[in-house]
């Protein structure tokens, strides 16, 4: 089994889209993984149909009971991170700051002050479409711990991957380099970058590439809206070249992308013959050969 | 005043409209502080034309084992939270990126053996722009809390413009980070498309908005290709819709090569001016 995981570092470079066009082109053969737990939608392009749903409990905050509590302000005193608010003279933990230490409850000379763990989010096991399988979430809102959220996801598409022998695991990663990402890339048996040809996308690449690199992940990259930029598109390659990347496919500024996604489909789907969507399964065809 | 642009969803235009928005009320005489909060991946700073005026490292406090008064009685590890300690026989570890800085370890320790020492998680920079100024976090690679450094920005901006219009350039998504970047602003733009994938980010963020009992609007980038959905939603919900941008190939295009758009392209600018003279931040 082969967990490919997609990322961009940047939004808005296509790579749910494309994630999701592999995922279908893949069909029964793979577990589809969203780990943009963040702001989860793929589910809109796959038709996830929501059939298993788990709790996700992470992270936890204090509450103090008023009527143990004695106003001594010993709490507050202590919390670095501005949580404990006074309201009408009364001590009250502001949830959102509060990153569940419990600092103010150990020190708290009347233990009036408890931890509750939070819920922080659902996990969905669906069906989709095209009878793959689906791992996603949702975070709640305000919630924490995305990091600890996405490695949930990912160890559900583990194992849903064993049970049912699927040959592949297609992750689309978060963005960004901190800690959901990490949690991404966790396992990969390759990384497929998507960047777009722009200034922020060759800035983004060279972040996330550095990340992907100190994991000792190998990796290829997908170029998208090549024609946007050409003197940027032979920016990006030259540093890939550099980098020893690999370039699995180009694609060019397309605004089926958006068509695409605003009847919910795959661009594979939207127009089978179009030269985007042969262009996407020659890509998933290079992806699959760098597999070792 | 303080106003955040932020986005559910990445690559909707947030970082287009940060500083094209910066610019251009500079340039209609207003005194403008533009601060990258997109500590992962800032890159507001390939649109400007920049002079690095102040360097900052930025540090987190972090607990430094001392082993000459350790009793190893192994409270610190209890009492850490976050698995940032372990205790063990002869010696004490710490694990510097799982700690939230809360100091109970060392304040908590009887032999004072745990002082909190600072330890660089990133660099904040200040630059002189064309017209205004500009103010950058950028998170190191490999670190994993974005928090403090967003916090850090903010504070770092709220100290030295007092008098200025603050705009935030806030990070993707709805949780901890986007939350750090709204929370003290005096309105949020949410930045969307008129796609499914759009819609979908937008109820995240909104959501996320009235949790934390914030006033927001929203702007709907290249709302002519795609569906109404947006529009839908924010008229079903009382949302107001400070302005549509048209889709525009060009300014994919000027977008590509850091360059500013409003002085290129019209009706760029048209919706420009009715983001301010909605969010009324001009004296």
């Amino acid at each position: 089994m082969k967990e490919i995981v997609v990322i961009s570092g940047k939004g808005g470079t296509g790579k749910t889209s494309l994630s999701a066009s592999f995922a279908y082109l893949e069909g029964e053969k793979a577990v589809v993984c969203d780990c943009d737990v963040d702001a989860a939608n793929m589910h809109l392009l796959l038709n996830a149909n929501f059939e298993n749903k788990e709790d996700f409990f992470s992270g936890e905050v204090a509450l103090i009971d008023q009527e143990v509590c004695t106003n001594c302000g010993k709490c507050a005193e202590v919390c670095r991170f501005d949580a404990i608010n006074i309201i009408d003279n009364q001590h009250v933990v502001d949830v959102i700051s509060c990153e569940g230490c419990h600092y103010c409850s150990r020190v708290c000379p009347v233990e009036a002050i408890d931890m509750k763990t939070q819920k922080a989010g659902d996990v969905y096991i669906s069906k989709i479409k095209n009878e793959a399988v689906m791992v996603h979430a949702k975070l709640g809102f305000g919630a924490e711990n995305s990091g600890k959220l996405v490695a949930r996801v990912k160890t559900l598409a583990k194992e849903v991957a064993k049970e049912k022998k699927k040959e592949f695991i297609i992750t689309d990663g978060s963005p960004g380099i901190g800690c959901p990402v990490i949690a991404s890339l966790g396992g990969a048996s390759l990384v497929v970058l998507v960047t777009e040809s722009t200034i922020s996308g060759l800035h983004d690449l060279k972040r996330v590439l550095k990340l992907v690199k100190t994991f000792n992940l190998n990796a290829v990259c997908i170029i998208n809206k090549y024609d946007l930029n050409p003197d940027m598109s032979r920016q990006i390659e030259d540093f890939l070249e550099d980098e020893n990347i690999k370039v699995v496919g180009k694609l060019s500024y397309d605004e089926n992308f958006t068509r695409a996604l605003s009847q919910a489909k795959t661009i594979v789907e939207f127009d089978e013959n179009s030269n985007l969507a042969k262009n996407i399964k020659n890509s998933w065809k290079n992806i699959k050969e760098n597999l070792e | 005043m303080k106003l955040t642009i932020a986005s559910g969803k990445g690559g909707t235009g947030k970082t287009t409209i940060s500083t094209n928005l910066s610019s251009y009320i500079s340039e209609i005489g207003s005194k403008v502080v533009l601060a990258d909060l997109d500590v992962e991946e800032p890159n507001s700073a390939l649109f400007l034309k920049n002079k690095l005026k102040n360097e900052e490292v930025f540090n987190k406090m972090v607990p430094n084992w001392e082993s000459k008064d350790c009793i190893l009685c192994g409270e610190c590890a209890k009492v850490c939270a976050f698995n940032a300690i372990v205790a063990l026989p002869s010696e004490i570890l710490t694990f510097h990126q799982l700690c939230h800085s809360c100091y109970a370890c060392s304040e908590l320790c009887p032999t004072n053996s745990l002082p909190m020492k600072p330890t660089k998680i990133g660099e904040i920079k200040e630059f002189d722009s064309e017209n205004f100024s500009f103010v950058e976090g950028r998170l190191d690679l490999g670190q994993e809390m974005a928090v403090p450094l967003i916090d850090g920005v903010i504070k770092y901006v709220e100290k030295r413009f007092k008098n200025h219009l603050m705009v935030f350039d806030a990070p993707p998504g709805t949780s901890c980070p986007v939350i750090e970047a709204s929370k003290r602003s005096d309105f949020v733009i949410l930045v969307t498309e008129s796609t499914p994938f759009g819609l979908n980010d937008l109820k995240l963020a909104v959501e996320t908005m009235r949790v934390l009992n914030q006033k927001f609007g929203v702007v709907i980038n290249r709302h002519d290709i795609g569906d109404n959905g947006i529009q839908e939603y924010c008229l079903k919900e009382n949302i107001p819709i400070i302005t549509k941008i048209k889709n525009d190939k060009n300014i994919a295009k000027l977008y590509s090569k850091g360059e500013l758009i409003y002085d290129k392209i019209e009706h760029f600018k048209n919706s420009l001016e009715e983001i301010v003279s909605f969010v009324g931040a001009i004296k």
